[in-house]
């Protein structure tokens, strides 16, 4: 469960995220949904501690972050815009010093890996060093990474940025099997289709509010757009033209 | 495992395998200095000895007005060559170190009782012709005194009436001070070691993390940024002493390749010295490693660390220069600086001067009080918000 509350951060003049309000259910995949610099990154730098909000409050499993970062950072599975693997490492060193620095026991990071690399499909690269890896196989390597620990909540950005459709549809399924297991998965992106084939609950942030929290029927409704790509536009539209 | 320990041990593994920071760290900083100190002790002394001990080439112009001069001077170990027809121009371009150059009307003024003129030409800004041109002039003088005396026995006189002072020289240097003077840059080969041993490293796992956009999700993991410090510093040190070690290894083996017995000077570069030597070191891994990291988490890229810490490099070179161009004499105050520490500490080691218990201790002391003031600094600068983002 993480719960996000009026969330403000700014860097110098810019006010990148300007009261951001939402919750992520655990069992659920939230999608928040934006255009490219609407602050979905550094909303969720901040939730997994990486950053301070300058105000408002994340509480992940009802753990203030910024009272305890290292226990929220205990509870997240964390996959950053930036996947950063260790080129000179194989994906397996890769995985198992995340698992380490969690203080996984050597036993339960064994097991856990495997069953990582059999639901991520990712047996054949297990042993290379990740230099040279294609996107796929890095997003892969990374989330295994992220989820070794076994963590209640998962926080993906933009999790299929530049993968191919096989990869696409591939992490798709680990989501969702992610949210069988009653995780509580939040992800970001800017593409309107994953977001209403996979979210329970569709949070819209444009210049750094949120714009609509809804199911994805839910917003259909709100704005009397069958199809969800328009609902977006006109979301954005609305807003730019309130800003304005 | 204890987090520290898992990121020092990734941190080492991942660099053992690149095969730059290997080279750098464990082959050209510690065998730089041994090697090239072994090869340019061995061509120098040889040079220099072939020039004071062998027989003295020397163009000689003029020989026939002084037929006697030259036949004492052969007995000294002279042998004479050819005439050149400019001998200015021979000296200035090396083809000669110098030219001994007897005037026409010598045998004039021989006769007549006036002094007789020769000329050494030479050129004492060229390295190579110093020991000749001594020498030569020291072959003349002998001679001139020598036909001086005859000349004072002659009217009757003791020749001692002419030699009113004797000048009698009594060097003090011990065999091992004269090679430590000769030795002066060497310790900054050790200072040289320590910071190239860590210096990839430092950069490596501070801006190339953040350029690869690694440190980003290594931040996410439940270890406090401090710890992943420590485990960093750690790893970096752990390169440095390995050069370190190397290079105190290299030196005394180096010893025993050094031309010792022709200059009757002794190296005494056994297991004491080398266990002296690390110790006093010591602290500089500890100052480089938090100083280089401090560098290159304020540096915007790899490139840019690693022009910074190669400017920096210049640093630890400074009391070297400063102390073999002004050789001043070492005080004990001089422990409690790190850097001027090492530099007088080895440089007494290599001179058979032993350096005592309390300076080693002094010189530790101060060291590492140095690197942890520097280190406070550096997990300031890594707790910032900043470090972690790359784009």
């Amino acid at each position: 469960m993480i719960e996000v509350k009026d969330l403000h951060k700014a860097f110098g003049e810019v006010k990148a995220v300007n009261g951001v309000t939402f919750s992520a259910r655990d069992g659920e995949i939230t999608g928040l949904l934006g255009p490219n610099g609407a602050g979905k990154t550094t909303t969720l730098r901040m939730l997994y501690t990486l950053m301070k909000p300058e105000s408002g409050q994340v509480l992940v499993d009802g753990i203030d972050a910024v009272v305890d970062p290292i226990a929220v950072r205990r509870g997240l599975g964390v996959l950053p815009d930036a996947r950063g693997l260790y080129k000179r490492l194989t994906a397996r060193e890769n995985i198992e010093y995340f698992a380490r620095l969690h203080g996984v026991e050597t036993q339960l990071m064994h097991q856990r890996r495997e069953s990582l690399v059999d639901a991520l499909e990712m047996r054949d690269i297990l042993d290379r060093r990740t230099e040279g890896f294609s996107q796929g196989q890095r997003v892969k390597t990374a989330i295994a990474r992220a989820l070794v620990h076994d963590p209640k909540n998962v926080i993906l950005d933009e999790p299929t940025n530049g993968l191919d459709v096989m990869a696409t549809r591939g992490l798709r399924a680990f989501m969702r099997k992610l949210k069988a297991e009653g995780r509580c998965v939040l992800f970001s992106s800017h593409i309107m289709q994953e977001v209403a084939m996979l979210c329970d609950r569709i949070v819209v942030i444009a210049a750094g509010r949120v714009v609509a929290d809804e199911t994805p029927d839910a917003l259909r409704a709100q704005t009397g757009e069958a199809n969800l790509e328009d609902a977006f536009v006109k979301l954005i539209g609305t807003e730019e033209g309130l800003a304005a | 495992m204890s987090a520290m320990l898992t990121v020092w041990w990734k941190e080492v593994r991942e660099n053992l395998r690149d095969k730059r920071t290997v080279f750098t760290a464990l082959i050209w900083g510690p065998l730089f200095g041994p090697v090239f100190f072994a090869i340019m002790m061995n061509t120098l002394v040889t040079h220099e000895l072939n020039k004071a001990e062998g027989p003295l080439k020397v163009p000689v112009i003029g020989a026939q007005y002084a037929p006697n001069l030259i036949d004492a001077l052969k007995q000294q170990g002279l042998v004479p060559q050819a005439p050149l027809a400019d001998p200015d121009k021979a000296v200035r371009e090396r083809d000669a170190d110098v030219v001994l150059r007897i005037p026409a009307d010598y045998g004039k003024a021989w006769r007549s009782g006036e002094p007789a003129q020769v000329e050494l030409i030479y050129d004492a800004s060229q390295q190579g012709s110093n020991t000749p041109t001594k020498r030569l002039e020291a072959m003349l003088k002998q001679y001139g005194s020598q036909q001086g005396a005859l000349r004072l026995l002659a009217r009757g006189l003791s020749p001692s009436v002419a030699v009113p002072l004797v000048v009698s020289e009594r060097d003090q240097s011990t065999p091992q001070s004269r090679a430590g003077l000769m030795l002066g840059i060497l310790p900054y080969f050790f200072v040289f070691a320590v910071y190239l041993g860590g210096m990839y490293l430092a950069i490596d796992l501070t801006a190339g993390e953040r350029e690869r956009q690694s440190l980003e999700p290594l931040f996410a993991n439940p270890v406090a940024r401090w710890r992943i410090l420590v485990g960093k510093l750690g790893a970096i040190g752990a390169f440095s002493l390995a050069s370190l070690v190397l290079t105190a290894v290299a030196f005394s083996v180096a010893g025993h390749f050094l031309p010792a017995e022709k200059l009757g000077m002794t190296f005494d570069l056994g297991a004491r010295f080398i266990g002296q030597a690390i110790l006093l070191e010591l602290p500089l891994i500890a100052v480089f490693a938090v100083l280089e990291t401090l560098v290159a988490a304020f540096a915007k890229s790899y490139r840019e660390a690693q022009t910074y810490l190669s400017l920096l490099m210049i640093v630890p070179i400074l009391p070297s220069m400063v102390m073999s161009l002004m050789p001043v004499k070492a005080a004990p105050w001089m422990y409690a600086v790190p850097l001027l520490a090492q530099q007088i500490g080895v440089s007494d080691l290599l001179r058979g001067t032993p350096v005592s218990a309390a300076s080693i201790g002094m010189a530790l002391v101060t060291g590492f009080a140095f690197a942890a003031i520097i280190g406070v600094v550096t997990a300031q600068v890594y707790r910032s918000e900043r470090l972690a983002i790359s784009a």
